[in-house]
């Protein structure tokens, strides 16, 4: 056959330019040098070089598995070439880069650029290096695929945490100063810049022997917990929330003041997230209006509490200068009122047209508060000033760590309402109603309440979360509240599966969490999401931690016995 | 007394008047069809009938109660209970999940548990698949399901709409045989098919639509021997 010569060779230099062409992407708009500043494994490889690393390790990944049947030597030799095919294009950055002077294209084109790709090495040496580790990264590409499927997770999810860790070095040795006893024991881990050599494979070992070991016995553990009585089962997984629990409530005196506030800006995208999740997840109602709840909230909490009547640069002229907890209440009911008013227009709307005109109630929200009009009453650009804060006799919710704590209640209590609403007779209405909105009503499910329900409670965590933002950052402001809270809400969802309680957590920590413990990712914050979001759909479809419903769609656990999926989209309206 | 009565019943869709005046009765435990070609005003019938859409004049009666005034909702747990048209499983969902979504108008989980066995007993394929995703089903599954689904209720009058669409002929027997089945367990039907040859023969009586109203009404048996009716929908010459 002439496969073997001809095709397999095309194929990975087709991917080795797939590959290149990322790793050029990834230069030239800067991301390699930025990343540069953080290593990984000190003095071994910084967050930038990983990067590529990733790029051209895929290429031969990639490469080698469309060589799949062909022996394991031309699988890793396809990875090779791959490898090679990718570092050459960098090479030709390297080339064209000093005599052409792209830096008026594209700015980041620069020297340190050049220095990062070549080793900080003569241009020829340069080269010849980085042909040598694209190829041999290729081939260790090709080598991950050759492995076996157990071994191969194993190892690729050993690198992940090596690369996790090594990202959050910092953060976790400000932790760990907290913990004198742990700190001192882990401190050969650490390095002056990342993980050191032998923190880093001590993790991946850790790490791979743990998954490898899991695999091969985990499944008698879970046989056993199985096997349990009901009660007992129940207990230990009772048990278990409980030290989880236990474990949040003593965070922060662990994390440390800045780690605090992290954890609280994901906690309210956790409480923002939960109230989308049941209108987009549950309700199947697409809502990109979702901020004017939260703005809604954030104000009515401001107006109510502020301190600066008359006096602030946006001279508000009523302020009853209410409590926290006065206010609280009524900023909720002001978010659910508006949910309801807002879900009103809409019940006849589905699918794209529901987008868009909730699109449009989100901007309308937004540019009533930048509005002389109301400028009086909220104070148009110049936000609000000196929002109130709670308190519980001596206790005040000021302070990161003390704030934690409210959001902690309010993220717990928003988990139960969702969990309890999720399976009862409202929760089924809202299933049916995501499936199919005409049989929902031949089931005699009131579409208009049920509809409403779900934007009211939506709109409640939503509020919820809003105030609490306002109270604790202390003023507020119209540009606080655009379309891209939407977005970011949404999209955490969307990653942390659609419908899935532990995926709002999951999707926060990866969209709320990882930008603002890595700095440099937040000026790449929406190619993050627009990349994140592809890879999701491509391999992931159903989320990270999804629904029961959404994984068994996407993957067919039931055996589909030859019928044809196609017979989903047959039936009219059936399936979206 | 009627279980359903529509008197003079006048239904538009914007400007168009699509039902002029139909006027027709079920008994208890009868099964009826309505015939007619496309547009005839079958469907609307129904949508009418199960509050989908508002009659401008006359009324729909069930059990002699004014049914006009309740919403779509209220009229199906009043009992009256309609398999859409098309099938229209909910096809993320397993066959037992899709049942129990067919009892959302009764909040009793034995209650519940006992229906979904009378479904599964009538229907022992959808036992068998019990498990399994509705949208995976195939096509006369499907319609058993969804016919399963209204069974849910135990609806008073079930409302079924052209359930022999898109079946192969073996399948439309079949369903057919169920509907039989559902009639001598005192279950009333009102039957809206294309098939009229099928459906007058397991019908008690029938209604010939024609352009939004009623043109001829009559046993299931004369209406099977009458000569506009062979001509015009059993093709007979």
């Amino acid at each position: 056959m002439n496969k073997k010569t001809s095709f397999n060779w095309l194929g990975a230099i087709q991917i080795g330019l797939i590959g290149g062409v990322v790793a050029l992407l990834v230069s030239l708009i800067g991301m390699v040098e930025e990343f540069s500043q953080r290593d990984i494994i000190s003095g071994v490889i910084t967050m930038g070089q990983t990067l590529i690393v990733i790029a051209i390790l895929m290429a031969g990944y990639f490469a080698a598995s469309r060589a799949a049947g062909e022996a394991a030597t031309m699988r890793a030799i396809s990875g090779a070439l791959a490898g090679l095919v990718a570092s050459a294009l960098l090479t030709g950055l390297v080339v064209i880069i000093p005599p052409l002077n792209l830096r008026s294209i594209f700015p980041n084109a620069s020297p340190a650029l050049i220095n990062i790709l070549t080793f900080n090495q003569e241009t020829v040496v340069g080269i010849l290096y980085l042909l040598i580790t694209g190829a041999v990264v290729g081939t260790l590409g090709g080598l991950i695929d050759i492995l076996p499927a157990q071994i191969r997770r194993s190892v690729v999810l050993a690198l992940f945490w090596v690369g996790l860790l090594g990202l959050l070095q910092e953060l976790i040795r400000v932790t760990l100063t907290n913990m004198p006893q742990v700190g001192a024991a882990l401190k050969w881990m650490f390095g002056s810049r990342g993980l050191s050599i032998p923190g880093a494979v001590a993790v991946f070992i850790v790490v791979a022997g743990g998954n490898y070991l899991w695999a091969a016995r985990g499944g008698q553990v879970q046989d056993r917990f199985r096997a349990l009585p009901p009660t007992q089962r129940r207990a230990s997984q009772w048990g278990g929330a409980l030290v989880v629990i236990a474990v949040l409530l003593y965070l922060p005196r662990i994390l440390g003041p800045y780690l605090s506030e992290v954890a609280n800006i994901v906690g309210l995208f956790i409480l923002a997230g939960l109230g989308l999740n049941i209108v987009v997840g549950f309700a199947g109602l697409l809502d990109l209006g979702y901020v004017a709840f939260y703005a809604i909230g954030a104000y009515v909490m401001g107006v109510l509490t502020t301190n600066a009547i008359g006096q602030n640069a946006g001279q508000i002229v009523f302020g009853p200068e209410f409590s926290f907890w006065q206010a609280l209440p009524i900023a909720v009911g002001a978010a659910v009122l508006f949910g309801v008013l807002l879900g009103i227009p809409v019940l006849k709307m589905r699918g794209d047209y529901l987008a868009i005109v909730t699109l449009g109630f989100g901007e309308i929200i937004r540019i009533l508060a930048l509005s002389d009009f109301l400028k009086p009453y909220i104070g148009g650009s110049q936000g609000i000033v000196e929002v109130g804060q709670g308190e519980i006799g001596n206790f005040v919710f000021g302070t990161p760590q003390t704030l934690y704590y409210m959001i902690f209640a309010a993220c717990l209590l928003a988990v139960f309402i969702s969990w309890r609403l999720r399976d009862s007779r409202p929760g089924r209405a809202w299933k049916a109603l995501r499936e199919d909105e005409d049989v929902a009503q031949a089931m005699g499910i009131n579409l208009v309440a049920t509809k409403l329900l779900a934007f009211a409670t939506g709109a409640a965590f939503s509020g919820l979360s809003g105030a609490i933002f306002a109270s604790k950052v202390g003023s507020i402001y119209p540009h606080s509240f655009n379309l891209l809270f939407s977005i970011n809400v949404l999209a955490l969802i969307i990653i942390g599966g659609m419908g899935s309680l532990p995926g709002v957590f999951v999707g926060a920590l990866i969209l709320a969490g990882l930008p603002e413990l890595l700095r440099e990712f937040a000026e790449y914050r929406l190619l993050m999401y627009g990349a994140l979001l592809i890879v999701m759909m491509l391999t992931r479809p159903e989320g990270f931690w999804p629904e029961a419903t959404h994984r068994r769609e996407l993957h067919e656990e039931f055996g589909a016995e030859g019928e044809p999926r196609a017979e989903i989209v047959k039936t009219p309206g059936g399936a979206r | 007394m009627a279980i359903l009565e529509l008197e003079n019943v006048h239904s538009y869709y914007g400007h168009i008047h699509a039902l002029k005046g139909v006027s027709l009765i079920v008994e208890e435990g009868e099964i009826v069809t309505l015939i007619g070609a496309n547009g005839a005003g079958k469907s609307t019938t129904l949508k009418t009938i199960s509050g989908l859409l508002r009659p401008r004049e006359g009324h729909i009666r069930l059990n002699g109660e004014d049914l006009s005034a309740y919403k779509a909702h209220d009229i199906v747990s009043k009992g009256v209970v309609q398999v859409p048209e098309g099938r229209r499983v909910f096809g993320r969902l397993t066959v037992t999940e899709n049942l129990e979504m067919g009892a959302y108008t009764r909040s009793n989980a034995s209650e519940t548990a006992q229906a979904v066995e009378r479904v599964f007993h009538l229907f022992p394929r959808l036992k068998e698949r019990h498990n399994q995703l509705a949208g995976t089903l195939s096509g006369g599954e499907q319609q058993m399901l969804a016919t399963g689904r209204a069974l849910m209720a135990y609806p008073k009058v079930l409302l079924l709409d052209e359930p022999s669409m898109g079946l192969a002929p073996v399948l439309v027997d079949s369903i057919f045989d169920t509907i039989k089945q559902l009639h001598r367990e005192g279950t009333t039907i009102l039957l809206v098919e294309q098939n009229a040859r099928m459906a007058l023969q397991i019908a008690d009586r029938g209604y010939v639509l024609q352009t939004g109203q009623v043109v001829l009404n009559d046993s299931a048996q004369n209406l099977r021997q009458n000569e506009t009716v062979q001509k015009a929908y059993l093709g007979i010459s």
